[in-house]
């Protein structure tokens, strides 16, 4: 009876409309058209409005126009008898709820703006997140990018009661998606039901509290615009394409809990424009006919213990999990727990104990697949609070396993541990954190788990480059230490090696298009001295990447014939990268960021911009959320970089780039860098007057300007001189 | 052909039919209906087999017996020969007949472009801006006025083109284009067409049936693909995109105490100013002078779809119903314009107050009065019609007798607006018909179209073979005097999905809030229903020519002309179409084989018959489960979970 559903969302529409518009004119009246509004640290304004409509909200007044908009697309009722056709109109009856919730938090981010928290995480006193800003929208959209996180369950109102919350929340977790929460019903929301479950919320544990209203679940689906945006290339305004790349990429689907009113309806109908159908605990009518999603729009009286497979099913996703033998749950929606004070039963490494993470290659008749040691007290044996010195020693063996596959297999141990729920790992190698909680010891977890994940994981992720993996865990002191001896002078001559693979030595590069599934057309270009842009991927990685799956995402790239060794062109490369951006870009330099500079997905660490009056470069990474020289923040420039378009004078790029040799060389390489974050700055000064010196630069960083000399090219520009900044000297850049 | 019809197996579906059918002979007024129970089809000419077309003749090559030899014409013309001459003939007239039609649209639309014609406007401007598209011009540069008059000069040029190809035919998927080039099926301009027609079928030219159907075959694309889409999208321009509308009809849309004026015909250009003058003001008020208590506008045959599907103005009835509209008495004018309108009004008009009014320069009627349509000034001519009316009103011979029958429809399903229906302003397509056409809800798709034949039950052939389709789950689309039909019927009402339909039709029904039934206008129109087959295939999934596609088409009540040039560019566009009644060549078992059979090979598409609608449904789902076998869509479709690795090999939109 779909009927019923779009007369309901065509009432509710009108009610939200009504409603939003009173509430305006009493905020017009109090602050004036002039007013600016907007969601925080954002470059997609009201980014619902913004994608569909291409209407940048600045202001109140600017939201006249989208009123006007927003009022042509809602419908008439729908006659009892001989009624019109009502599915076009629902949906756009639904587009316009949208429209008008989204301006009523703008207009709630004006009238009460601590009710929502900044950041990630929640408080003990407020919880409500709200619009995330752009910052956690490419962090988090990185998961959503290489699979980690395949989509997102928005969830409206709340369960029977907080026990089926936490498990309805527990088991999306382990199916790897985000969930973000809205609404109430009956007064109880699903966020402070898991609260009360005693269940983590927030970014971090992917359990997002969005608000209290219904009308927060525009801040799940402007996630969902902006990710189309941010990484789909999709321009504002381009509302077909956009909502097209939501149904084809983004995995979502709505958990309504509790009775339907009319504004869920409507707010239903809105996410089903995006191919985001509906799965309802109670008893409404059905829309199985498939067509504006892939599979069913809605289904209804869904019991909850079927609720989580049933969405997935009817959303048309594959989640693919492995079964980890431990007593806790595990999924990468565990990494971001933490694990604090009372709550801590163990604690090794992070400067309390000695800790080490350390790998070797042996011969197969040396391990014993699957053989898990504790060496020293285990769990069982101490109390609570205590804390153990240890090394996780990991040996393996097999045909295919090389020397230089195991610092990346090493690297995994940290978020393989994190997944655990209840675990807290910090770090890596010899700086290794590890904090257990008491809650998933009370569940019977041991040291002796930590083997069985990475055993476990292991094999699932790597299991075509080795053959057999053991573990063991040191826990007495003696032993922690000798390892640790052992370990440093491997990482050691492990460095080394790395440090000497340049791009001249080697003639395989590595393509990296995990991103394609998101930005079609971008091509990572992946050199021994070039990281791919999201800092995630080195050559080595891309490289073991390629012997696990040898049709994956990372390909070998023939170098070819030198085209320029200052610009980094290769003909091998541009031959590699017009096939595989579909066309779309037909060569690129990987040093240059004013000729044919590299596409991004939208996932770089790093943005590098062209300032012109300083005849240099400025860098600026994610985290920096202020303005710069550039008169951009980050958030806008990465919109004129990402999604796979080539943007002369921009590059996206990860931090570790800036510490290479063949950073920007053919503009002269890390000299022309003129302003950076204090904090990157800071973290990477050491790297950077290592390059500075190399080019006959002392204290290079110093020379630098950061946000605390200047944030435009005329605050910088006197202290660039007075440094003598070297790239004042060079040719001119444009 | 075994099949004949018997008169008196014939029986009027619609109500209200036989109700005013007994009222005249009860008045003694004779009607269609009795003169078919008198008058028999002659049976030479209706198999196609007598050859007229030179003072030789005429002669009848009817069918050897036994073993005698084959009989041909006085020049050796064979019976496939003629009977292919007889049928080309038939498209030749049909196709001028739309033609035409459009072609007078095409210079009124210039004219009104060109701030001529007072109260004519641009009103669909993006369906403007669309034919400034497909005529190349850079619209960028132009205002809206100058593109108008642009594109109605290039339109006009149309029908006289001589070279090249016609405009719209660019518009067909990729695949039909080709197969049209290169079987020289690609019409030049619309008159060269019918002109080369006529020729051929002169004596003593062309001689080869094949040849003769590929020429009419070019001839009828040059009405489908030519002059019928241009009528429709230049109406559409000047009078509005048909968006879904709720209206009336059947004889007792007529009212006892208001002026009623029907405009009959097919031509939108004066009706539409007809409504207007129908709202003015000083028009009511003269009508209330005398006595009126309103002016009731409605409308019959395709002029009626027109005005309905624009403005919701009520449908008194279709082909059959025109003498019967007057046997009502309460008809006070009837204004008529162009095709299908029978000159046995003008003798049921004198038997009552009733004023039978020729507009057409083109259309005059014996005896009748004439007021011609003055196209720059139309609402002029609209009120001098509206006042005739309302003069006549008091003249009235007592109150009429106005059948109660009438019955609420959901029309105006143009395939610009069938976008919009699927998916709304943001995710207008055709995905969800494709995909539930391959999902199986939905078994295929039927253009049922056509007119009344009095041979047949009035109304009878569409009902059965529509009503049989859509409980086998096949949507369809409908025009004309079959779509009005269906409005009788109530199957052009949402309530219809449950009531009618198969289980998965119904459910796809229920979800967008349709009827099962599509009315998508005037016989012009039915190039709606080639840009909507056009539109299923680019959507795709189902092939990539429209003879691809799960889908066929019928004209089970069809008599005129236009219908058989209708049915040839159908065929000519990759569509199997069955005919009932009776068909033109069937005394030519060699020339009906190839129409029936071969030309598939050829074109993709055929042409079939069936005098039973039963027969005629189950032949038109045979064809389709044929197609859907061929599109491997015959099985259940499986649920595809995507990973990661699938998401990064799907193509960018």
């Amino acid at each position: 009876m779909s009927k019923i559903i779009a007369s309901a969302a065509i009432r509710g529409a009108h009610a939200i409309a009504r409603r939003v518009e009173q509430k305006y004119a009493g905020v017009l009246k109090k602050y004036g058209p002039a007013r600016e509004i907007g969601f925080p640290n954002t470059a997609y304004y009201l980014p619902i409005i913004y994608a569909m409509l291409g209407i940048p909200v600045r202001t109140l007044g600017d939201c006249q126009l989208v009123f006007q908009k927003s009022r042509t697309l809602l419908p008439q009722l729908v006659a009892e008898h001989t009624h019109l056709p009502y599915l076009a109109p629902a949906l756009d009856a639904g587009m316009a709820t949208l429209f008008y919730e989204e301006i009523e938090q703008a207009l709630r981010y004006l009238e009460e703006p601590d009710f929502y928290l900044p950041g990630e995480d929640v408080s003990d006193e407020a919880i409500w997140l709200g619009a995330a800003n752009d910052i956690i929208l490419r962090k988090r959209g990185v998961e959503f990018v290489d699979g980690t996180a395949p989509g997102f369950a928005a969830i409206l109102g709340a369960a029977p009661d907080s026990e089926i919350a936490a498990k309805l929340a527990q088991e999306l977790q382990t199916k790897n998606l985000y969930v973000f929460m809205a609404g109430e019903n009956k007064g109880r929301q699903f966020s402070k039901q898991l609260v009360e479950a005693g269940v983590q919320i927030g970014w971090n544990t992917r359990l997002v509290s969005f608000g209290p209203d219904t009308s927060a679940t525009v801040f799940a689906l402007g996630f969902a615009v902006r990710a189309a945006m941010a990484f789909g290339a999709v321009k504002p305004g381009d509302f077909r394409r956009n909502l097209i790349y939501n149904k084809d990429r983004i995995f979502a689907f709505v958990l309504a809990l509790g009775p339907v009113t009319d504004e869920w309806y409507a707010n239903a109908a809105g996410a089903i424009n995006f191919g985001f159908p509906v799965i309802s605990d109670t008893d409404i009518p059905q829309i199985l006919p498939t067509g504006i999603c892939t599979y069913e729009h809605v289904v209804s009286s869904v019991p909850y213990d079927q609720m989580v497979s049933k969405a997935v099913e009817v959303r048309g996703l594959k989640v693919t999990m492995t079964e980890v033998p431990i007593p806790v749950a595990y999924g990468p929606a565990f990494e971001g727990e933490r694990v604090r004070g009372d709550d801590i039963y163990l604690e090794a490494g992070g400067g309390r104990t000695a800790m080490v993470e350390y790998s070797v290659l042996k011969n197969m008749n040396e391990v014993e697949d699957g053989k898990i040691e504790v060496v020293g007290p285990d769990i069982g044996d101490i109390k609570a609070g205590s804390k153990l010195p240890l090394a996780i020693f990991v040996e393996f063996a097999g045909r295919q396993m090389q020397e230089d596959f195991l610092p990346i297999l090493e690297r995994q141990i940290h978020h393989l541990i994190n997944y655990a729920q209840g675990l807290m790992h910090i770090g890596q190698r010899d700086i290794s954190w590890l904090r257990v909680a008491k809650q998933s010891v009370d569940k019977g977890f041991s040291l002796k788990h930590i083997g069985s994940i990475l055993h476990t994981m292991f094999h699932k992720d790597f299991g075509t480059i080795f053959d057999k993996v053991q573990i063991t865990l040191h826990t007495n002191e003696p032993a922690v230490k000798a390892i640790l001896q052992e370990a440093r002078d491997a990482f050691k001559k492990r460095d080394l090696r790395i440090a000497n693979m340049t791009d001249e030595t080697e003639n395989i590069f590595y393509s990296c298009t995990l991103c394609q599934s998101f930005a079609p057309s971008h091509v990572c270009v992946v050199t021994p001295e070039r990281t791919g842009l999201c800092g995630a991927y080195n050559w080595l990685d891309c490289k073991a990447s390629n012997e696990i799956n040898p049709t994956g995402p990372n390909q070998p790239i023939e170098k070819g014939e030198t085209l320029d060794d200052m610009l980094g062109s290769w003909a091998g490369v541009n031959a590699f990268v017009k096939q595989h951006s579909r066309g779309k870009v037909e060569e690129v330099s990987a040093y240059s960021i004013m000729r044919n500079p590299m596409t991004s997905c939208g996932c770089f660490e790093c943005i590098a911009a062209v300032l012109d009056k300083c005849n240099g470069i400025m860098v600026v990474d994610r985290d920096h959320a202020g303005e710069t020289p550039s008169g951009m923040k980050f958030t806008t420039l990465a919109g004129s970089v990402g999604g796979g378009a080539v943007t002369p004078g921009f590059i996206g790029h990860s931090k570790h780039y800036i510490g290479s040799k063949k950073f920007l060389k053919a503009e002269g390489g890390i000299s022309r860098l003129v302003w950076m974050p204090k904090r990157l700055k800071d973290e990477l000064s050491e790297k950077i007057n290592e390059q500075g010196s190399r080019l006959g630069v002392e204290n290079l960083a110093d020379r630098i300007a950061d946000e605390t000399i200047g944030i435009t090219q005329d605050e910088i520009l006197p202290f660039l001189k007075e440094k003598k900044h070297p790239a004042l000297e060079l040719e001119a850049i444009v | 052909m075994a099949e004949k019809i018997k008169p008196e197996a014939v029986k009027n579906a619609c109500e209200a039919t036989q109700f005013m059918v007994a009222a005249a002979r009860e008045q003694g007024i004779e009607t269609i209906f009795d003169r078919a129970a008198v008058m028999k089809p002659c049976p030479i000419g209706a198999e196609g087999i007598c050859c007229k077309n030179c003072a030789m003749g005429p002669c009848r090559v009817t069918p050897p017996k036994g073993d005698e030899p084959a009989k041909t014409g006085l020049c050796g013309a064979t019976a496939e020969t003629i009977a292919a001459r007889n049928f080309a003939r038939m498209v030749a007239a049909g196709s001028a007949a739309h033609s035409d039609h459009a072609r007078g649209v095409a210079e009124v639309f210039l004219s009104a472009a060109q701030g001529e014609i007072p109260g004519y406007g641009v009103k669909d401007e993006q369906k403007l801006l669309q034919l400034a598209m497909d005529f190349g011009l850079d619209a960028d540069t132009m205002d809206i006025k100058e593109i108008a008059v642009e594109v109605g000069r290039r339109c006009v040029a149309q029908f006289g083109q001589q070279e090249g190809e016609l405009v719209f035919t660019k518009r067909a998927p990729l695949k039909r284009q080709e197969l049209w080039r290169k079987l020289n099926l690609m019409p030049r301009g619309v008159d060269r067409e019918i002109v080369e027609l006529m020729h051929r079928t002169h004596i003593g030219v062309d001689q080869d049936y094949k040849n003769l159907t590929a020429q009419a075959g070019r001839a009828a694309i040059a009405d489908g693909w030519g002059g019928s889409m241009i009528s429709t999208e230049l109406q559409d321009i000047l009078f509005g995109t048909p968006v879904p509308v709720t209206g009336k009809i059947n004889l007792g849309v007529l009212k006892e105490d208001q002026v009623n004026i029907i405009v009959h015909g097919h031509d939108p250009l004066m009706s539409e100013m007809v409504v207007v003058a129908c709202q003015d003001p000083e028009m009511i008020t003269l009508a209330a002078s005398k006595g009126a208590k309103g002016l009731n506008l409605a409308g019959m045959c395709c002029t009626a779809s027109e005005i309905l599907l624009r403005h919701g103005i009520p449908v008194a009835g279709n082909f059959l119903q025109q003498e019967l509209a007057i046997v009502t008495g309460v008809v006070d004018a009837m204004v008529i314009d162009v095709q299908c309108e029978m000159q046995a009004l003008h003798r049921v008009s004198q038997c009552f107050h009733t004023r039978l009014i020729t507009t057409s320069p083109k259309a005059k009627i014996h005896g009748c009065k004439h007021i011609e349509f003055n196209e720059h000034d139309p609402i002029n001519t609209a009120k001098q019609i509206v006042m005739e009316a309302i003069e006549a009103y008091p003249n009235r011979k007592g109150k009429g007798v106005i059948p109660d029958i009438r019955q609420d429809m959901v029309v105006g399903f143009s395939h610009e607006t069938i976008t919009y229906l699927l998916g709304g302003a943001f995710r207008a397509s055709y995905r969800p018909l494709n995909d539930n056409i391959i999902g199986g809800r939905i078994r295929g798709i039927a253009g049922v179209v056509g007119c009344n034949n009095a041979r047949v039950g009035h109304d009878e052939g569409n009902l059965r073979l529509i009503k049989e389709l859509i409980k086998n789950d096949v949507i369809v689309l409908t025009t004309g005097c079959s779509a009005m039909a269906c409005g009788k019927e109530g199957l052009l009402v949402p309530e219809a999905a449950a009531r009618y339909c198969g289980a998965g039709l119904a459910e796809v029904c229920e979800t967008v809030g349709i009827p099962p039934v599509l009315h998508m206008g005037s016989c012009v129109d039915n190039s709606r229903i080639l840009m909507a087959a056009t539109a299923v295939v680019k959507e795709g999934g189902l092939g990539d020519d429209i003879s691809d596609l799960p889908a066929a088409g019928a004209a089970p009540e069809w008599m005129s002309e236009k219908a058989i040039s209708i049915g040839h560019y159908f065929v000519a566009s990759g569509v199997y179409t069955v005919f009932g009644v009776t068909f033109p060549t069937s005394g030519s078992k060699i020339f009906q084989e190839y129409l029936f059979n071969e030309l598939e090979n050829e074109w993709g598409g055929k042409w079939d018959f069936a005098l039973d609608p039963d027969e005629m449904a189950r032949k038109m789902i045979d064809h389709i489960d044929k197609k859907r076998k061929a599109l491997g869509i015959d099985k259940a479709r499986e649920r595809v979970l995507f990973d990661m690795a699938m998401r990064r090999d799907l193509e960018a939109v």
